[in-house]
């Protein structure tokens, strides 16, 4: 079944993306045709297969959650990316103010 | 001194034994970049410290200094690797002005062994496409004809080694971005098993199938480049602890009792027949040399690309999600959090990335997550069961790396599906964890062709084999771009 705009609008805003009505009806068809390629899985039967999400046996690797701290050169690099600051703390809006859904 | 053809071992043996010097190496490749570089654009960066570096490395070969592994070698690097205390995009204007906090460890291990970065190269947006279009830096040109696309995604990584801006390059490789533009533009691309490269410092793309890989113009020298990478990182969980590396000078000369299989889905019809004819004769010369050759079946693979395009976006989607506009990069402010968030991922991502990030987030979606993703996630235990049922019949697979030559710039541009069945060949290496090479075979309408090459998992000495063997009957990789 086609994808709907106003269902795309939802992806979009699951996505945070802010987009254009324009862009919004481009990925639209776009979507649909890779939905519709994606559909030929459903010819094969999967029942009592495992799910292959990693060839190899992972673990978890573990540490003791003890902070370390890095030296000032590298504090200082990783402050200056930040895109508003306050003296050395990054500065965002608030979040709990945030009330748009 | 010919930087078209200058391979690593030649430099290595050029600089040890006084042939010419480094800083005279690095002055003339320079001089190629500054003259090819602003119509190929392969460079989104050069290095301003490469003729400082060449000139150290002589003078420790002046002095009797062990200069390494790579020393005075030039390599580019894709712009998704991290380079301490330079600007590092992935090829996206959502990570305009973002500078690099550290090296990944692939740059830390060259850097080690002597070697001369001497730029960053183009790519896809954040590795997503497979023609170098999609970069906010604008397409790079195939050095065999300008009109052409490179391949992608690593596509300035490749155009980088075929125009002679430097005999290697280092890409990454979740779906083919390493052979298929290897393959397009006529150079040798290897992705290793998934484990045996660190990913620490390469931008996630879809970390269940990134592994970074290397263009050279041999395979000897994909071998050289490959030791000084590899090996267990403490920093990324998924590497593996080698048992061996392999040392080029014991490689195997003969392909004598091999098994090699030619599955037939990989030669499906309304595959150009000329890359058929190309890829076959390669397997014939192989056959004439005593391998052994094994028609097999992979009833699984034509699933390989659709299962591809749900994993991939999925994984994908996640990883973008970090791009907050806040803590590095392209920052568009808006009326609250969530509208800044939106604003800047809406303004900073292109489009391609935009689409698989919905698309991802669509296949995760509730509702959706059964039908798509985890049915994907079986299709590929599938796949996977396809190559270990091969490989107990056979040591490697061999196939064509790309179903056709470099095309026209724009020419798939707005229709995802065909671009992406520019991959279809290389993806199930990605979700097998196999290793995989791409070698020069026979040209086609004087455009390169790429002859794929996959073993078992962490058997790359097979691919090393085989690819050393053919490149020693054939000369296709010693062709260049006119």
């Amino acid at each position: 079944m086609p994808l709907s705009k106003k269902e795309v609008q939802h992806i979009a805003n699951l996505s945070n993306l802010h987009l254009s009505n324009e862009m919004i009806e481009k990925y639209r068809v776009q979507m649909d045709s890779v939905l519709d390629y994606v559909q030929k899985l459903n010819e094969i039967n999967t029942d009592n297969i495992a799910e292959l999400q990693h060839t190899q046996d992972v673990v978890n690797v573990f540490r003791e959650d003890v902070p370390v701290d890095c030296d000032s050169k590298t504090k200082k690099a990783i402050i200056e990316n930040f895109s508003h600051r306050k003296g050395d703390l990054l500065e965002v809006q608030a979040v709990f103010n945030d009330t748009e859904k | 001194m010919d930087i078209f053809k200058l391979t690593i071992k030649d430099i290595r043996a050029g600089l040890s034994n006084g042939d010419f010097k480094c800083v005279d190496l690095v002055k003339a490749y320079l001089e190629n970049i500054k003259l090819k570089n602003e119509s190929i654009n392969a460079l989104v960066r050069i290095s301003d410290t490469a003729l400082d570096e060449a000139r150290e490395i002589d003078r420790r070969i002046a002095d009797n200094e062990d200069i390494g592994v790579l020393g005075g070698v030039p390599i580019a690097i894709k712009d998704n690797i991290l380079l301490e205390g330079k600007e590092a995009t992935g090829g996206s204007q959502i990570l305009e002005g973002h500078m690099s906090v550290y090296d990944a460890t692939v740059v830390e291990r060259l850097k080690k062994a002597g070697a001369i970065i001497i730029g960053q190269a183009n790519m896809d947006e954040f590795a997503m496409g497979s023609s170098t279009e999609t970069s906010h830096f604008g397409p790079t040109k195939n050095p065999w004809n300008e009109s052409r696309v490179p391949g992608g995604s690593s596509g300035g990584s490749a155009a980088v080694v075929s125009a002679g801006f430097a005999p290697c390059a280092l890409g990454s490789d979740t779906g083919g971005s390493v052979r298929q533009p290897a393959s397009l533009c006529g150079v040798v691309g290897l992705k290793p098993t998934y484990g045996r490269v660190s990913r620490y410092g390469l931008m996630s793309m879809a970390s269940s199938l990134d592994q970074i890989g290397t263009f050279t113009k041999t395979v000897e020298d994909a071998v050289i480049l490959m030791q000084v990478i590899e090996g267990k990182d403490s920093k990324d969980g998924t590497s593996v602890e080698l048992n061996d590396t392999t040392v080029p000078e014991l490689i195997d000369s003969s392909v004598e009792g091999l098994v090699v299989g030619v599955p037939d889905e990989y030669f499906v019809e309304g595959m150009d027949e000329e890359i058929k004819k190309s890829v076959m004769d390669a397997v014939s010369k192989l056959e004439e040399s005593g391998a052994k050759i094994e028609k097999i079946s992979m009833p699984h693979v034509k699933y390989a690309l659709a299962a591809y395009y749900i994993i991939m976006p999925c994984e994908a989607s996640s990883n973008m999600g970090r791009f907050d506009g806040l803590r590095y990069g392209y920052h568009s402010e808006g009326s609250g959090l969530r509208d800044t968030y939106r604003r800047t991922k809406g303004e900073g991502f292109g489009e391609e990335v935009q689409r698989r990030i919905m698309l991802g987030t669509h296949a995760l979606s509730a509702g959706y997550y059964d039908a798509y993703y985890r049915k994907a996630l079986k299709v590929r235990t599938l796949i996977k069961k396809d190559f270990d049922d091969a490989y107990k019949k056979v040591d490697v697979i061999i196939t064509p790396t790309s179903p056709s030559v470099a095309w026209e710039l724009n020419e798939k541009f707005d229709d995802p599906v065909t671009m992406y069945l520019s991959d279809i060949y290389t993806i199930t290496a990605n979700l097998a964890t196999v290793p995989a090479l791409s070698v020069p075979c026979r040209p086609v309408d004087g455009m390169p062709v790429g002859l794929q090459i996959m073993a078992k998992p962490f058997d790359e000495y097979s691919l090393y084999r085989v690819g050393k063997f053919y490149q020693s009957i054939t000369e296709w990789h010693q062709q260049t771009p006119a």
